[in-house]
């Protein structure tokens, strides 16, 4: 079973993060299960999705407090948070920030991409505030979690206007740092 | 079809199959999503019922108490203190021997205003007259909304079932579900018959004053129906398993064979400590699941589990009493004659984290009430 803990901020997208990988795994016929804590979130408060993904059914429901990989969306959380709690060794972590190598942590794979970027070059926002979900999943696609494929057709499947979100995704894709 | 949804979602979506003519419901965190599928799918045209909006969930039960009076389909669907609030009209639905479905996401009661899973809220109403199912995935809420309007609707039982589950854990998990074909659920549902509707060519009067000696027959008449439905259910369950090939039962084990402990517990708890028994069983310890999907009528079923060590936990509490499930189990122990070692925990209140972890590490434990603290 791989265990994916996204950190964002409340209005950020991490919900919707956590049920796209989840989806795109389903639709390649994994089993997936998508969820968050739902706290009294406010608009900028430090937010946790989860997200879980096995062959087999999933019949685990408790939060994730052991992730094999932690996504951090907004880099300036890891100043109130510690993203690495918990985490096995050995993991990946996928922090979004602008070009430049990401900060390193002793242990763990870790991944770089310029989401708030790319969604600002494609003109992604949602009430103005950039769409990052999107140009994540190509990141995870790159980092083999789920196949470029299915992250594209999860992404069809929950977005209207799905065109821009699927050029999110590739872009990530094509320019995925690895530290 | 498979899809990839909510349990909220999935309760929404059962609910369309089965076409209500009237809904009912007023929007409470974390149950909203359900109220608002529904209004999109009458607002598309997707769905033909009249969709009634309400000013509270009193309003909303009592809207599906005039329109099932009436003689037609309706469903509503709340949460924690709407089903509080609701509460007058819910003992009414089940004495005026309605069939009403309800979905109830569980939640717990406040003051201290939490939104988060605690069965306290619809099993403070255990005693109303509904046939209550608690689900555990996703597939179990459609699966059992959908046996709920075939049972609900049944001659002999003519009462309303109310479905639960867990507020965010499940309501707002997101898992695959295998889809119906709708059609073939509708024929297998039929019409709905409600024999003391009201009826304009055989005029009759609902709710007059009653003597003492009719409504003694009254609660006999439902004892004998909710007796029945014990019966029926299973027949509902049986044939779901043959139209779409997935079984429901009263109670549910797993790895129970040759088990020495079982954990019983009802929602996604139960579905933990599955995960909880797997790592057990490795360790070479005779554990085993049982999951209570049907509280009332309570399953007699549970006297016939082997295991010497029940390790109940509740997510719930009854103050003075203790864990409620856990009661009801030793109720009905006692009228079998059965004695079991019982451990019962307290667990997992207002949405408190409950890990296959610490399921886990129950086994030790011994004597009769913990808590997680």
């Amino acid at each position: 079973m791989i265990e994916v803990r996204f950190h964002s901020r409340g209005g950020q997208g991490g919900v919707t993060a956590a049920k796209l990988l989840a989806n795109a795994a389903f639709l390649e016929g994994k089993y997936s299960t998508a969820f968050a804590f739902y706290g009294p979130e406010r608009r900028g408060s430090p937010t946790v999705s989860f997200t879980r993904i096995d062959e087999e059914e999933i019949k685990v429901y408790s939060q994730i407090w052991n992730p094999d990989c932690v996504v951090v969306m907004d880099p300036s959380i890891m100043d109130l948070v510690n993203v690495t709690s918990g985490m096995k060794k050995g993991g990946k972590i996928l922090i979004n920030g602008p070009n430049g190598d990401p900060p390193s942590f002793d242990g763990y794979e870790v991944y770089g991409v310029d989401a708030t970027g790319i969604a600002l070059d494609l003109n992604l926002k949602v009430a103005g505030t950039p769409i990052l979900n999107t140009a994540l999943m190509g990141a995870f696609a790159r980092m083999g979690i789920v196949k470029l494929d299915s992250a594209r057709k999860a992404i069809e499947s929950m977005f209207s206007s799905s065109e821009k979100n699927i050029k999110a995704a590739e872009i990530a894709y094509d320019n995925l740092r690895k530290v | 079809m498979e899809v990839f949804v909510s349990g909220n979602e999935a309760a929404a979506r059962a609910a369309k199959a089965a076409r209500p003519e009237v809904i009912a419901a007023y929007p409470i965190t974390p149950q909203t999503e359900i109220v608002e599928t529904l209004a999109r799918y009458v607002e598309s045209g997707e769905l033909d019922s009249a969709f009634v909006h309400v000013e509270s969930e009193h309003s909303a039960l009592a809207a599906c108490i005039g329109a099932s009076s009436m003689g037609v389909r309706t469903f509503t669907a709340t949460s924690s203190h709407g089903l509080m609030y609701m509460c007058e009209m819910v003992h009414w639905a089940a004495i005026a021997r309605l069939p009403i479905v309800m979905v109830n996401v569980n939640r717990a009661l406040g003051p201290g205003w939490n939104i988060w899973a605690d069965h306290t809220d619809a099993l403070s109403l255990r005693d109303s007259g509904w046939i209550q199912f608690y689900t555990s995935t996703v597939q179990e809420v459609y699966d059992t909304v959908l046996m709920a309007f075939k049972i609900a609707e049944n001659q002999r039982v003519m009462l309303p079932v109310m479905v639960n589950l867990e507020g965010f854990i499940l309501s707002h998990v997101m898992q695959p579900l295998k889809l119906v074909d709708e059609e073939k659920y509708r024929e297998y549902l039929g019409e709905i018959n409600i024999p003391h509707a009201l009826n304009f060519e055989k005029p009759h009067t609902l709710g007059t004053v009653i003597p003492p000696d009719a409504t003694y027959l009254m609660r006999y008449d439902m004892k004998k129906s909710i007796s029945a439905s014990d019966l029926i259910i299973k027949e509902v369950e049986e044939e779901f398993m043959e139209l779409f090939g997935r079984r429901y039962s009263s109670i549910m084990e797993y790895r129970c064979e040759d088990a020495d402990t079982v954990f019983i517990a009802m929602g996604t708890i139960a579905k933990e400590a599955e995960a909880a028994c797997d790592y057990l069983r490795e360790r070479g310890k005779r554990v085993g699941v049982v999951k209570i999907h049907q509280f009332r009528p309570f399953p007699w079923e549970i006297t016939e589990i082997e295991a010497e060590k029940f390790i109940i936990i509740d997510r719930d509490y009854s103050p003075g009493g203790g864990g409620i499930l856990a009661q009801e189990i030793k109720s009905r122990l006692y009228d079998e004659n059965v004695k079991k070692e019982i451990v019962n925990v307290i667990a997992g209140l207002g949405g408190k984290d409950v890990s296959h972890d610490m399921i886990a590490k129950m086994i030790d434990k011994k004597g009769e009430s913990w808590w997680e603290i």
